[in-house]
C-alpha cells in the first residue's frame, strides 16, 4: 500500500479525483436524461448502460475523494451537495443532449479522452486510482465501440445524418481543447505518476479520433482556442440546471436519509 | 426458414383438416407440452397470444417514462444506479417480449406502429403520474408486485417463447419489487415529510395496482379460451385476491396505512376483504382519459418520430455495407 498523502498533496488529490469524478458524474446525469426516449428501444438500453457504467465509476471516484479529503464527506455529500464552482468536470461533459446524433458526438470525444486516459492510469502510483483505471478502461472500451459504431453509421448513413453529426462536431469541437490543457494539477499528478501526461492522452486520442472520422466520413473541425475552464470551476450556464435538477431532493430535505 | 416452416405446415394441414389439428392442438395443451412457433395453432390461439404478448411489450416500454422520470433527480447515487438499471431491465423485457410475439409471425415494427396509432393497448397503470420520489418506490412495490402475481403463472403458459421469457422477467421484476419496498422502508423509516410521502403515493397506488388485474370475473371478455389454452391459469380476481392477501402485511409493516376503509381480514375465510373498485375510474383510464394518456403516448410518438432519421442513416449504412462486401467479392 503507498501512503496516504496528507496536506497539500492530499488537497491536489482531492481535486483531481474529483475532476474525474465529476466527468462521469455529469455525463452520467446528461444520458440518464435519454432513458425511455431514444431512437430506438436497443438505444434506450444501450445509453441506460453507458449511465450506468458512468455513474458506477463517479460513485468509485467521489467515494475515494471523500476518504482522501477526510471532512467525513462520502459519495452523496459530494455528488448532492456542492456548489456549481466546486464541480471539476470539464464543460463538454454538460453540454446538451441535443439530438441522438449531437449526444454520439460528445460520447465520443469523452470515451475515447476516458480510454486513453484509464489505459495510462491502470499503473499509476495510486494503487487505488490504478484499481479503479483498470476497472473502468473495461466498461470504457465498450462505451467506446458503441459511440464510435454509432458515429460511423450517422456520419456514414445518408446526407442528412452525415449533415446533423458534422455540425455536432463544429458545435462541440472547441470544448475538447479544454480535456488536455495542463495545469499545474494536472503537471504535478503526471509528475507524481499519479496520471500520464496530458500530451501523451492528448497524442493518442488525437490518433483514435481521426481513424474514428475518417471511417465515418467526417472532417476534423480546426482547433481554436478555448475559454472554458471546468477542470477549475468556472463552468457553462448548463451545469446549474443540471445541479438544480439532480441536487433537488437532498437539498429540499436537508439530512434525510433515502 | 420460416417460409420451409410454412410449407410443412401447408402439408400437414391438408393431409389432416383443422378439425383433427385442433384435436390435436388440445390433447398437447392439456398434456402440458408446449407449444412452438412452428407447431400448428388455431388462429385465434395465435391471434389471442400476439395481443397479449405485444400489449406486455408495449406496457413495458410506456412504463420505462414514469420512473424514468426520475432517474435525474434520484436522491442519491446508489438510487439513481438501482432506478437506471430498473428502467433498463423494463426495456429489455420490452425487447424480449417482442421477440416472442414475432415468433408469430408479426414484426416489431407493425407492433409498434399499432402502439404509436393508439390501436394497441397497453397497461393502464402506466397513465398515472409519479409527482414524487415516493411513487417510485410505490411502482416498484405495487406494481411490480401486482406483475409478478399476475405473471408467475405464465411461467407455465403453453406457448413456449412466452413461458421462457417469463421465466427471466419474473426474477426481475421480483427483484425490483424488493427494491421498491426497501426504498418505501427507508422512507416509511426517515422523515415525516418522508413518511407522508410514502402514504400519499400509496394512497395514490393502491387503487389503479388492483384495476391492473383485470375487469372481476364476471365482467372479463378475453379468459375463458385463454384458460382453456393454459395461456391464462387462475382468473383475475383470485389473482386479486392473493395480491391483497400478500400485499396488505407489507403495508402494515411499513406502518402505513391501506386507503381503504372496508379493508378487513376475515377470519372464517382466512383472507381479506376489501372495498369495491372504482370500474367507472378503470374504464375511463382505459378509454384515454386518464391523467396521462396523451402524454405517455405523445412522448412515444416524440422518441420515434424524433429517430427517423437516426433509423434511415442506419438502415442507409447498412445497406452500403452490404453493397461494398458485395463489390469486394466480385
Amino acid at each position: 500500500m503507498s501512503a496516504a498523502p496528507s496536506g497539500a498533496a492530499a488537497q491536489d488529490l482531492f481535486r483531481f479525483v474529483l475532476r474525474l469524478g465529476d466527468l462521469s458524474l455529469v455525463l452520467g446525469q446528461r444520458l440518464g436524461e435519454w432513458v425511455g426516449h431514444a431512437p430506438a428501444l436497443e438505444e434506450d438500453l444501450g445509453l441506460a448502460n453507458v449511465a450506468l457504467d458512468l455513474i458506477g465509476q463517479a460513485r468509485l471516484l467521489l467515494t475515494y475523494a471523500g476518504e482522501i479529503e477526510a471532512k467525513g464527506r462520502g459519495e452523496d455529500e459530494l455528488a448532492f451537495l456542492r456548489e456549481h464552482g466546486d464541480y471539476f468536470n470539464a464543460v463538454l461533459a454538460e453540454q446538451p443532449n441535443g439530438d441522438f446524433g449531437r449526444t454520439i458526438v460528445r460520447q465520443v470525444l469523452i470515451d475515447a479522452f476516458q480510454l486513453e486516459l484509464y489505459e495510462r492510469m491502470a499503473t499509476s502510483t495510486d494503487e487505488r486510482l490504478a484499481a479503479i483505471a483498470a476497472k473502468s478502461v473495461k466498461e470504457v472500451r465498450y462505451h467506446l465501440r458503441y459511440s464510435s459504431d454509432w458515429l460511423v453509421r450517422l456520419g456514414d448513413g445518408t446526407e442528412a445524418s452525415n449533415a446533423r453529426v458534422q455540425a455536432a462536431l463544429e458545435a462541440l469541437w472547441p470544448y475538447t481543447v479544454e480535456l488536455f490543457a495542463e495545469d499545474e494539477l494536472d503537471r504535478s499528478m503526471a509528475d507524481r505518476g499519479v496520471a500520464p501526461r496530458l500530451s501523451d492522452v492528448q497524442a493518442a486520442w488525437s490518433a483514435r479520433i481521426d481513424a474514428i472520422l475518417a471511417a465515418a466520413t467526417l472532417q476534423r473541425p480546426k482547433d481554436r482556442p478555448h475559454a472554458w475552464h471546468g477542470k477549475r470551476g468556472q463552468h457553462s450556464e448548463h451545469l446549474g440546471y443540471i445541479l438544480a435538477e439532480m441536487q433537488h431532493l437532498q437539498r429540499t430535505y436537508p439530512g434525510a436519509r433515502w | 426458414m420460416y417460409t420451409q416452416a410454412l410449407d410443412t405446415l401447408g402439408a400437414e394441414a391438408a393431409s389432416l383438416g383443422e378439425g383433427a389439428l385442433e384435436q390435436r392442438f388440445l390433447a398437447r395443451v392439456d398434456a402440458e407440452e408446449k407449444i412452438e412457433p412452428k407447431d400448428w395453432m388455431p388462429a385465434r390461439y395465435r391471434n389471442t397470444l400476439i395481443r397479449q404478448i405485444s400489449q406486455h411489450a408495449h406496457s413495458e416500454i410506456v412504463g420505462m417514462l414514469p420512473e424514468g422520470n426520475w432517474i435525474t433527480r434520484a436522491p442519491t447515487l446508489k438510487r439513481k444506479a438501482i432506478l437506471i438499471a430498473k428502467v433498463q431491465d423494463e426495456g429489455g423485457h420490452g425487447a424480449y417480449l417482442y421477440s416472442a410475439a414475432e415468433t408469430l409471425g408479426v414484426s416489431r415494427d407493425q407492433l409498434i406502429d399499432q402502439l404509436l396509432s393508439g390501436k394497441a393497448k397497453y397497461s393502464s397503470i402506466f397513465n398515472y403520474p409519479t409527482p414524487t420520489w415516493a411513487d417510485v418506490g410505490a411502482i416498484g412495490w405495487l406494481v411490480d408486485g401486482a406483475a409478478i402475481m399476475n405473471q408467475i403463472p405464465l411461467c407455465r403458459c403453453s406457448y413456449g417463447p412466452y413461458a421462457r421469457g417469463m421465466v427471466r422477467v419474473c426474477r426481475e421484476e421480483s427483484f425490483h419489487q424488493r427494491q421498491g419496498y426497501d426504498l418505501m422502508l427507508h422512507l416509511a423509516r426517515g422523515t415525516p415529510e418522508q413518511k407522508r410521502m410514502a402514504q400519499e403515493a400509496l394512497n395514490r397506488w393502491w387503487w389503479p395496482a388492483l384495476m391492473m388485474f383485470g375487469p372481476s370475473d364476471a365482467n372479463s371478455t378475453h379468459s375463458g379460451d385463454s384458460q382453456r389454452w393454459k395461456i391464462k391459469r387462475f382468473s383475475n380476481d383470485e389473482l386479486r385476491q392473493k395480491f391483497v392477501d400478500f400485499t396488505v402485511p407489507q403495508a402494515k409493516f411499513l406502518d402505513l396505512s391501506v386507503p381503504d376503509p372496508l379493508l378487513r381480514w376475515d377470519e372464517a375465510k382466512q383472507m381479506h376483504t376489501f372495498g369495491p373498485i372504482d370500474w367507472n375510474e378503470f374504464d375511463q383510464v382505459l378509454k384515454g382519459n386518464g391523467p396521462c394518456n396523451v402524454e405517455r403516448l405523445a412522448a412515444r410518438r416524440h422518441a420515434h418520430a424524433e429517430g427517423q432519421w437516426v433509423r434511415d442513416a442506419a438502415s442507409a449504412y447498412a445497406e452500403k455495407q452490404r453493397q461494398r462486401a458485395i463489390t469486394q467479392a466480385a
